[in-house]
């Protein structure tokens, strides 16, 4: 090694520091500039967005269209032999068996779909959350009680028990979001549970614990933030499911009641009718297929920018 | 009994771990005797340091004195209360006054909270400022410990090593506290960095009139910091002595070879002093060896080392403060006096007490 002068060696100019000013950015805003350059995820992102507007605009659509969703137009809506009318300019996707409109219910369906994803998931994962982070915090007898509850909530039948249920209180809206919540909250509970035991070991949970801090505090202050990465994954990931959920339950006729259009029972009436009507099996169908297919990429684009060992990859570019 | 001169005693502490096994009815298998009967006490403005090898308890008996854990057994009294037995809502004063600095810089601060909330904890979790005043006071700390205040909203993964490290312990020092435990607090750090910390630390001792309890493995470290030093060998404290005695005459086996392991800088000193390998690894304190604990690795166990505990005493020759707990200490003629004594100019960096 040969011997450089000091002086000669470059150094860094004093005012770098006053110029540049960082600012501090918190994990989740990384998260958002990486999830930001996903190509994927942001197309899956406006198209959840364009089903949100679809939904909340439903009636403005319909006033549009001219057509409503659950009135039957007999006249123009069948063939003189009764059966559905397929797309035309009329009726944009065609008709279903009783002579509605497929796209005003397909457009309707959307809010049904959205409301009950989103309802029942934001149920779902407040009460996986909360026994979750009870169980793994408190651990002891506390935890034995409710990680083999949530194992009991696993392990049900779930149709089994829809069935059951919805044969005793009638099927509606209100009960579908609960059954989907109920069935779904477990697997976060679980997920919160393992991540918080890991957690509350750490040096700085100690360190809240010898300053004074309560367990309520240590909980949602300290232990809580460090959860938000695989709550927020599971969340995105666990929408779509509980779409599905309910138009599994609408399909077998134990979800929201008819006339009110969901894609489930929309695809349950269309069964007798696909050989002459593919336009009533496939709108509904795809309608489903593209929602859940959005939230699922949109859910791997946000574990991917939460996932810190991605980060590499970004940060060279 | 409660000298106001000593700010902590610590009696006849003891801490096992009950090891459990089966799924519903949990039997307990053994337990892993973590610290097994410690006592000393500390005076107000000194430094104790705790050495021993990992695993020999020191960091337990931190938390046991921080009340982090609960006590198998024994008083932990601070200021003449004993809060070994406190609930944590009569403990809660008491978390002003005891604080504790923890070893691993990264591990200590919460990654997802920003500086200045981590800084301000002390205060919002005991109440004290708020709002504007609280970010005042939390920016005064951060100057305190060198710091750049306006990097108050900044996240810990922005920050170095030694940078975390003094936020550590200016949340520590944030309700000026009358005693702080440092939990190895610089043996995460790079060595350059390791002594800016530790002169942090000594200056803020002075200014703050702060007590001390100073754990590490390092010797030289702990020489250079603390007024007395405390040796732990499997979960008891084997010899307890003013910095300077202790590592000028050390009287213990263990302590004599702990010395002869430290690094010396002269490269000439190290070659000319002689090693004390120790054989063997440390036994488990799940099942620590009878009578004095270190007697399976001593050069000079004899039959009695294996039936009969030594007592913490004070031996005839030597000064007041230095107490060892071995039936055959180490004379000044021993091989092993020689091998440690080395270990650095006589009466060199050692603190003098104040």
């Amino acid at each position: 090694m040969s011997a450089v002068p000091l002086e000669a060696l470059p150094t860094e100019p004093a005012h770098v520091e006053a110029v540049r000013i960082i600012e501090g950015r918190s994990p989740l805003r990384l998260a958002w500039a990486r999830l930001r350059r996903d190509r994927v995820a942001m197309v899956s992102a406006v198209t959840i967005a364009i089903l949100v507007g679809v939904a909340l605009g439903a009636p403005v659509i319909a006033h549009l269209v001219g057509h409503d969703p659950n009135t039957q137009y007999r006249e123009t809506g069948l063939t003189p032999d009764g059966l559905p009318v397929g797309p035309s300019r009329r009726f944009l996707l065609g008709t279903d068996n009783l002579g509605r409109d497929l796209f005003i219910r397909v457009v309707y369906g959307t809010r049904i779909s959205l409301l009950v994803g989103v309802v029942s998931t934001v149920l779902a994962v407040a009460a996986g959350v909360a026994v979750g982070l009870a169980a793994g915090y408190f651990r002891g007898a506390v935890d034995t009680f409710l990680a083999r509850f949530m194992d009991v909530v696993l392990s049900f039948p779930f149709l089994l028990f829809a069935i059951a249920l919805v044969s005793i209180v009638g099927p509606s809206l209100t009960v579908s979001i609960f059954v989907i919540a109920f069935f779904s909250w477990a697997a976060v509970g679980r997920i919160v549970r393992g991540q918080t035991l890991s957690i509350r070991e750490k040096e700085y949970v100690e360190a809240a614990r010898s300053l004074g801090a309560g367990d309520l505090r240590i909980m949602f202050v300290d232990v809580l933030p460090n959860l938000m990465a695989p709550v927020i994954v599971y969340t995105t990931l666990l929408i779509p499911t509980a779409i599905v959920f309910e138009s599994t339950l609408s399909f077998l006729g134990l979800g929201v009641v008819p006339p009110t259009p969901t894609w489930g029972n929309m695809l349950s009436d269309s069964l007798q009718f696909y050989q002459v009507a593919w336009w009533y099996v496939l709108f509904p169908g795809l309608a489903l297929l593209t929602t859940t297919l959005a939230f699922n990429l949109l859910g791997d684009g946000v574990r991917d920018a939460l996932d810190p060992s991605t980060e590499r990859l970004f940060a060279a570019s | 009994m409660s000298d106001p001169d000593v700010v902590l005693t610590v009696e006849n502490v003891v801490k096992h771990f009950p090891i459990r096994q089966g799924i519903v009815v949990k039997r307990e298998m053994g337990r892993v005797h973590a610290v097994d009967g410690v006592s000393f006490a500390v005076r107000r403005g000194e430094t104790l340091g705790l050495v021993g090898e990992t695993g020999c308890g020191k960091s337990t008996l931190a938390r046991c004195i921080t009340r982090l854990y609960d006590l198998t057994s024994g008083r932990v009294i601070f200021d003449g209360v004993d809060i070994s037995r406190l609930s944590r809502r009569q403990l809660h004063p008491f978390r002003r006054e005891i604080q504790m600095i923890f070893q691993d810089p990264y591990g200590s601060l919460n990654p997802r909270r920003r500086v200045g909330s981590i800084i301000g904890d002390p205060f919002a979790i005991h109440g004290i400022a708020d709002g504007s005043q609280r970010k005042r006071r939390v920016q005064e700390l951060m100057e305190v410990v060198g710091l750049n205040p306006e990097h108050y909203n900044r996240f810990p993964a922005e920050f170095s090593g030694g940078q975390r490290q003094r936020i550590g312990v200016a949340r520590a020092l944030a309700l000026r506290p009358k005693l702080v435990i440092c939990d190895e607090p610089v043996s995460a750090l790079d060595v350059s960095i390791q002594a800016q910390i530790i002169n942090l630390l000594a200056e803020l001792q002075d200014e703050f009139g702060l007590t001390y309890v100073f754990i590490a493995h390092d010797l030289s470290i702990v020489r250079h910091v603390s007024d007395r030093v405390a040796v732990m060998y499997l979960g008891k404290v084997v010899e307890i002595a003013p910095a300077r005695d202790l590592y000028d005459r050390p009287r213990h086996p263990y302590t004599a070879a702990l010395l002869s392991a430290a690094s010396v800088a002269d490269p000439d000193i190290a070659d000319r002093r002689k090693r004390i390998l120790l054989a063997g690894d440390v036994p488990s304190p799940v099942d620590p060896p009878s009578g004095c604990r270190f007697h399976p690795r001593c050069p000079k166990a004899r039959a009695r080392c294996a039936v009969e505990p030594p007592e913490l005493v004070r031996r005839p020759s030597d000064s007041p403060n230095h107490l060892t707990a071995c039936h055959f200490p180490v004379e000044a003629t021993d091989d092993l006096a020689r091998a440690a004594g080395t270990g650095g100019p006589p009466g060199g960096q050692g603190r003098s007490p104040r």
